[in-house]
């Protein structure tokens, strides 16, 4: 139960995909300017690296390993197209905003990573567990940064208006980088140095040494 | 035991069995969600046409809303409607991609970069008590980054904004894309796009504000005054000679 628990909850914090491994920022850079199409975008995600996990898990030991790769990215491409249909069934306005992005997922590196290093060396269902996590640490990155960015961007979270602006007739002036793709950086940024304020060991080694100068003067 | 699972034979057998796998999955969810997706399109669009034109929907029920409206085709070479392809059916954009059905623009007449126009366009007419109420022409243009498409309703005397909508761009947000803003938008209504007795459009955005009372000025989107240009051109080319001048002219002299 506890290494379920371990699976589970290690990538919010402790082993964070973003934060700690660096991957999978490019669709954080690009979908989060807002907290509408951000949340939709962590639901897809998450589905995703949870189903192509287990399913890969799953085909593991009959899978030759000259064609691993070729087979993952099959599986997951089918699930991303799968999502993709479902979401323009079934949340039409989002998927539009989210457009490229969805399909964009098969090359996230979160998906691929997990699946490599992790399910297909375990079995189904921890796979899957671990699926959900990853998923879930990943959304944690990406909502922190959209409700930042659509708060200081838009002045509203979730679409409903939080500061009113100027050009509403309020008093906020809208920043303006911040509904940009490089401002995700900064929150980004932000974030990692927040995580690793809290959790001292995951910061790295540094790689250079300052030298004591040798002036003798 | 790795060698069997590593032979020729046995990867092609996996790999197969995959693919055939996945593919039926993902046809089987391409064509159990197909009507559901063409059916949000078409709300889509008529939701656009609807904002576009000023009209509410009441309680989420489009079709209600949309019972008023006629869609029809014009011919974008005389001017007048026309039947000869089915209106339902009929895909502007589709259209404007095929040497048949599109004419290519000259420089001068294409100020709105788009290269090529289809020869048929889809209207939509407000139909009322009196005979058209409000006539809604898609518009489209180069903007910044981008294609805007996008919707003009014109009251009954064809002359006058009713109102004005994109519903796809890519523009920068906070600058280009607050073609969006409801504030912005809001503007349009009342402003007119001719002069008394001509078919020159001389409606366009300016720098900065637009006093009040300016009948053929609209503000200027504040930091992006390549957006503003290419909605003021789409504006104009749409309204224009190449556009929906001479069939307005002949929906007002009654000959469409």
């Amino acid at each position: 139960m506890s290494k379920t628990r371990e699976i589970l909850l290690g990538p919010i914090f402790t082993n964070n995909p973003i934060a700690l491994q660096i991957l999978g920022v490019c669709s954080a850079l690009a979908v989060t300017s807002s907290l509408k199409v951000t949340l939709v975008m962590c639901i897809a995600l998450t589905v995703v690296t949870a189903f192509s996990n287990f399913f890969i898990s799953l085909i593991r030991n009959q899978v030759p390993s000259s064609i691993r790769i070729i087979v993952q990215m099959i599986i997951i491409a089918s699930l991303v197209i799968v999502v993709d249909q479902v979401l323009k069934a079934y949340a039409y306005e989002v998927s539009k905003q989210l457009s490229v992005f969805v399909g964009l997922i098969i090359t996230n590196c979160i998906v691929m990573g997990r699946a490599e290093a992790f399910a297909m060396q375990n079995p189904p269902v921890p796979s899957f567990f671990d699926g959900i996590g990853n998923g879930l640490g990943y959304s944690i990155v990406l909502l922190f940064v959209a409700t930042i960015r659509e708060l200081t961007g838009s002045g509203s979270l979730f679409g409903f208006e939080i500061l009113p602006l100027v050009t509403n007739g309020g008093w906020y002036y809208s920043n303006g980088l911040m509904l940009l793709p490089p401002s995700a950086f900064f929150v980004i940024g932000g974030f990692i140095w927040l995580l690793r304020n809290a959790k001292i060991d995951q910061v790295e080694a540094v790689e250079y040494k300052l030298a004591s100068h040798t002036n003798s003067n | 035991m790795s060698n069997a699972k590593d032979s020729v034979s046995r990867t092609v057998m996996v790999a197969l069995v995959l693919c055939v796998v996945c593919s039926v999955i993902v046809s089987t969810a391409a064509v159990l969600l197909r009507d559901k997706q063409q059916a949000n399109a078409i709300n889509e669009k008529k939701y656009n046409i609807l904002a576009a034109a000023g009209i509410e929907v009441v309680d989420g029920d489009l079709d209600a809303a949309f019972a008023t409206i006629t869609p029809k085709l014009v011919d974008m070479r005389t001017g007048e409607f026309s039947t000869d392809r089915d209106v339902n059916k009929y895909n502007m954009r589709k259209a404007a991609k095929d040497p048949a059905q599109a004419r290519a623009l000259t420089r001068e007449q294409d100020i709105a970069s788009i290269r090529k126009q289809s020869l048929y366009s889809t209207v939509y007419l407000v139909q009322g008590d009196q005979g058209i109420e409000r006539i809604i022409l898609p518009i489209h243009g180069y903007g910044l980054w981008s294609t805007l498409y996008g919707f003009i309703a014109l009251e009954s005397d064809f002359n006058t904004v009713a109102g004005l909508g994109f519903y796809e761009h890519a523009e920068t947000p906070g600058l280009g894309g607050e073609v969006d803003n409801p504030r912005w938008k809001g503007q349009w209504p009342g402003k007119k796009v001719y002069a008394e007795g001509s078919y020159e459009p001389i409606i366009g955005l300016i720098k900065g504000k637009a006093e009040a009372d300016e009948l053929y000025k609209v503000d200027g989107l504040a930091g992006a005054t390549l957006t503003s240009n290419g909605v003021t051109n789409l504006v104009k080319f749409w309204l224009g000679e190449t556009g929906f001048a001479p069939f307005l002219a002949n929906l007002k002299a009654g000959e469409a």
